[in-house]
C-alpha cells in the first residue's frame, strides 16, 4: 500500500468512463506549494500512507491510555499473540482465509460501484448451505471427498443466492444495497440461529456452542497439530487468483468497472449494466458463500451463530485501505487477520477487551482516507485509480475534475 | 387484555421511540443538506457508554446527556471534514466510523460493565397527566421523551417554513442555484451534519441513562439501531413528521411483537426479532419501486383505464431524495 502504480498506462477502466475527455492526470505539472518544493510524487505518497499509519497508531495509543492501560503491553502482546509460535502463525493464516477471499469478492462489487455490505450474511449462507449438505450426507455412505465437494459448492450458491438477492433488490426495486445488505445479515443471523436452536438443535439442548460436530472424516484435512487446514488455504489462493485476474485481465472485469465508473456511459456503450451488477453480486456471494464452507467444513466443523466472526465488514475495511486495488489486498489481509488473532489474548493478560483490534483498524482506515484527501487537496488533484463507490440513490459522485489544471 | 394494560403499553411505545425519533430526525436534517451521516450505529453505541460513564463519574444526569450530544457532534465533524473538506467518500467515512464507534465503545466500556448509573426518572406534567388516556399517553414520561414529542413539529416547522430551512433545503437539493443566492454551501453543510449528529448522539444515553439504563457491552442490544434510524429517514421521505411517523410505527411493531410472541407459539423468537429488518426491506421496496425502471415500462402498457389510477397509487407511494444528497458541492 505504499506506491500507487503510475496512472495512466495502469488505468484500461478509462475506457467506459468519464475520465477519456481529460488529458492524463500525470501529464500535468502540479502548480501548489508542495509541487514545487522537488519531491516526487511517489515519495510523496509513501509519505502521506506512512503519516497515515503513524497517526492511527498514536489515536489508539491515546485511546489505550484513556483506559488506563499500558500501551506498550497491549502492542506487545498483540505481536506476541500474532506471531509467538507456529500455532499462532497458522491461526493467523486460518483466519486470514475467509478475509482474503471476502476481500476480493468486496473487490469485484467495489469495481462495479456496489457496496456490498450484506456480505456478513453471505457467509452465513454458506455456512448454512454446508451444513445441510453434511447433515444430509454423514449418514449415508457417501464418501467424504463427495460430500465436502458438494458441501462447499453448495456454500457458494447459498453465498452467491443472498448476495443476487440484494443485486435484485438493488436493480429492480430500487432498495439500496446498503440497507438491502445489511437487513438480509440480520436475517441470515436469525435463520442460523433458529436452525442451531431448533431443527438443528444439539441432542439434548440447543446452546450457542452450535450444532453437533460432524464426524472426523467430514473433516477437511488439517496439518497435524494445528488448526490449519491446507485445502481450506488452497481453496482460499485459487479464488483469489481467479478474481484477481478476471479483474485485472480479462473483458468482464474491464466491462464492470465501466459500470461502476460511470453506468450510464457504460450503458451507452453497449454494456448491458443490470446484468453486471447481478453478475457483481453473484461472484461476491460465491466468494463469501466460499468462504462461509470453509469455515464449517475446515475450522468449526459444525454451524455456529457467529460463523461469520465479522470477516465480511472486515474485508470491507481492507478493501478500502487499499483503495480497492487487488496488489495490496493480500498481504493487507494477512496483517488485519494477525490483528483479529493477536488481541485474543487481550482480556486474559491485560484484562482488555478484545475489540482494541476493531478500534486500530478502523481507525487506521480512516486515517487512510483523511490522509488521501489531504493529499489530493495539497498537490491540487484528485486521483481517482477507482472511482469512490456510488452514493446511495446517486450516481458516481462528481469527481472534481482538474479542467484548469488539464488545460 | 384490559385497556389500561393496552393503554400503558402505547404509553410505552410512545417513550420507547423517542431515540428513534432523535437519531431519525438528526439523520434527516443532515440528509436535508446533502449529507449522509452513515455513522449512526455506531454513534448511537459509544454515545450509550460514553454519557453513561460520565454519568457513572459524575452523578449528573445533564452531564451524561451532554456527552452523548458532544460525540454525536464529533463524529459528525470527522464525516463533514472528510467529505466537504477533503472531498472523500461519505458512504466510506460514515461506515468507517460506525464501526470504529462501536468498537471503541466495547473497549472503552468495560470497566464499566453492569455498573449502577443515574437514571433520567419520569416527570409527570401536573395536572395534564391526570386527562383520562390522553394524559397517561402523552403527560406522563420523562423530560426527553417530552423534548422528543416538542422535535417532531419544531423541526417540521424549522424545514418547511422558516427561511433558514428554504436555505437548508436548497443546500440539499441545488448547491449550485443556493450559492448563486449567497448561501454559503460548506459552511452550512458543516452547521447542519453537527447539528443533525449532535441529536443522533443524543438517543445514547436515552437507552443508557432511562431506557435501558446501564452498560452491558455487546449485549446492550444497542447494535442496529442506528441502521433501522437510517432506513427510517429513507422511509418517512426525508420529512420530521413521515420520519416520526414510521419511528412510532416501528416502535409499534416491536412492541407488538412482544405482546403477541406467547400467543404465536409456532413462529421462534428469532424471526420476531428480526421481524423489524425484511420490513425494513419491503418498506423501502415499497417506497422505491415507482422510481424504477421496468414499473415504468409497465405502467406505459396498462390499458388506459387502470393507468391514472396505477400511476397515482406508485406516486403516493414513492419518495425521492434530496437532489445533491452525497454530491460533494464545488464552486466554479
Amino acid at each position: 500500500m505504499n506506491r500507487q502504480p503510475s496512472q495512466p498506462e495502469t488505468r484500461p477502466e478509462t475506457v467506459g468512463g468519464d475520465n477519456t475527455s481529460t488529458t492524463p492526470v500525470a501529464a500535468h505539472t502540479p502548480r501548489s506549494a508542495l509541487g514545487r518544493t522537488g519531491l516526487s510524487r511517489g515519495a510523496l505518497n509513501v509519505a502521506f500512507q506512512a503519516g497515515a499509519f503513524l497517526v492511527a497508531l498514536v489515536i489508539t495509543t491515546l485511546v489505550l491510555l484513556v483506559a488506563g492501560a499500558p500501551p506498550f503491553a497491549a502492542y506487545g502482546e498483540i505481536v506476541r499473540g500474532a506471531v509467538g509460535s507456529l500455532q499462532s502463525l497458522a491461526d493467523v493464516t486460518v483466519a486470514w482465509v475467509p478475509l482474503v477471499v471476502c476481500t476480493f469478492g468486496l473487490l469485484v462489487t467495489f469495481a462495479a460501484g456496489l457496496w456490498n455490505i450484506g456480505v456478513e450474511g453471505q457467509i452465513m449462507l454458506g455456512a448454512v448451505f454446508a451444513t445441510l449438505v453434511l447433515r444430509l450426507l454423514q449418514d449415508t455412505n457417501a464418501p467424504a471427498w463427495l460430500a465436502l465437494t458438494l458441501a462447499i459448492s453448495a456454500a457458494m450458491v447459498g453465498g452467491g443466492l443472498w448476495a443476487v438477492l440484494a443485486g435484485v433488490l438493488k436493480a429492480f426495486g430500487g432498495v439500496n444495497e446498503i440497507f438491502g445488505g445489511l437487513g438480509l445479515n440480520y436475517v441470515a443471523t436469525a435463520l442460523s440461529l433458529w436452525l442451531i436452536f431448533g431443527p438443528w438443535k444439539r441432542p439434548g439442548v440447543g446452546s450457542m456452542s452450535g450444532t453437533e460436530p460432524f464426524p472426523e472424516q467430514l473433516w477437511l484435512p488439517q496439518f497435524s497439530g494445528l488448526r490449519l487446514s491446507p485445502w481450506g488455504l488452497g481453496l482460499a489462493v485459487l479464488a483469489v487468483v481467479i478474481v484477481g485476474v478476471a479483474l485485472s485481465r480479462t473483458y468482464f472485469g474491464l466491462k464492470l468497472k465501466a459500470v461502476g465508473r460511470n453506468m450510464r456511459a457504460a450503458f451507452l456503450l453497449g454494456i448491458p449494466t443490470w446484468q453486471y451488477v447481478l453478475a457483481a453480486f453473484l461472484v461476491c456471494g460465491l466468494m463469501a458463500g466460499l468462504a462461509g464452507g470453509i469455515q464449517v467444513t475446515a475450522v468449526y466443523h459444525r454451524l455456529i451463530p457467529s460463523i461469520s466472526s465479522g470477516y465480511g465488514f472486515l474485508g470491507l475495511l481492507v478493501a478500502m485501505l487499499v483503495r480497492y486495488r487487488a496488489l495490496w489486498a493480500a498481504p493487507v489481509a494477512l496483517f488485519y487477520a494477525a490483528l483479529n488473532i493477536g488481541s485474543i489474548q487481550l482480556p486474559i493478560v491485560l484484562k482488555l477487551d478484545s475489540s482494541l483490534a476493531g478500534v486500530l483498524q478502523g481507525v487506521l482506515v480512516l486515517c487512510v482516507i483523511l490522509a488521501e484527501g489531504a493529499r489530493q487537496r495539497l498537490l491540487h488533484r484528485p486521483v481517482s485509480e477507482l472511482p469512490a463507490p456510488q452514493e446511495p440513490g446517486r450516481g458516481a459522485p462528481e469527481h472534481a475534475t482538474p479542467v484548469e489544471d488539464a488545460l | 387484555m384490559t385497556g389500561e394494560a393496552i393503554l400503558a403499553g402505547l404509553s410505552g411505545v410512545l417513550a420507547a421511540s423517542g431515540p428513534l425519533v432523535f437519531a431519525a430526525i438528526g439523520e434527516t436534517i443532515s440528509e436535508r443538506a446533502g449529507v449522509i451521516n452513515l455513522s449512526a450505529n455506531g454513534v448511537i453505541v459509544l454515545s450509550a457508554m460514553g454519557s453513561f460513564a460520565v454519568g457513572v463519574a459524575t452523578g449528573s444526569l445533564l452531564l451524561g446527556f451532554l456527552t452523548g450530544l458532544l460525540i454525536g457532534a464529533l463524529v459528525a465533524l470527522v464525516v463533514a471534514f472528510g467529505n466537504i473538506t477533503l472531498r472523500q467518500s461519505q458512504v466510506a467515512l460514515g461506515f468507517v466510523l460506525a464501526l470504529v464507534c462501536r468498537d471503541l465503545a466495547y473497549f472503552l466500556g468495560n470497566p464499566f460493565m453492569g455498573a449502577s448509573g443515574p437514571r433520567l426518572s419520569s416527570l409527570p406534567i401536573p395536572g395534564l397527566s391526570r386527562i383520562p388516556v390522553v394524559g397517561q399517553l402523552f403527560f406522563a414520561h420523562n423530560l426527553l421523551t417530552y423534548l422528543s414529542f416538542l422535535l417532531v413539529p419544531v423541526a417540521w416547522y424549522f424545514i418547511f417554513r422558516t427561511r433558514q430551512g428554504l436555505v437548508l433545503r436548497a443546500v440539499g437539493e441545488r448547491p449550485a442555484a443556493a450559492f448563486a443566492r449567497g448561501a454559503n454551501v460548506n459552511r452550512l453543510r458543516y452547521l447542519y451534519t453537527v447539528l443533525g449528529g449532535a441529536l443522533v448522539g443524543l438517543a445514547g444515553p436515552m437507552f443508557s441513562l432511562s431506557m435501558k439504563a446501564g452498560w452491558k457491552g455487546t449485549i446492550s442490544g444497542l447494535d442496529g439501531i442506528g441502521w433501522i434510524a437510517l432506513a427510517i429517514t429513507i422511509f418517512g421521505a426525508w420529512s420530521p413528521l413521515k420520519v416520526a411517523l414510521g419511528a412510532y410505527l416501528f416502535g409499534l411493531l416491536q412492541w407488538l411483537g412482544v405482546v403477541l410472541q406467547p400467543h404465536l407459539s409456532g413462529i421462534p423468537s428469532q424471526v420476531l426479532q428480526v421481524a423489524p429488518f425484511p420490513l425494513m426491506i419491503l418498506t423501502l421496496l415499497l417506497v422505491n419501486i415507482g422510481n424504477a425502471e421496468w414499473v415504468e415500462r409497465i405502467l406505459a402498457g396498462l390499458p388506459p383505464r387502470i393507468r391514472p389510477a396505477a400511476a397515482g397509487l406508485l406516486r403516493a407511494t414513492r419518495v425521492s431524495p434530496p437532489g445533491a444528497l452525497g454530491v460533494p458541492f464545488e464552486r466554479d
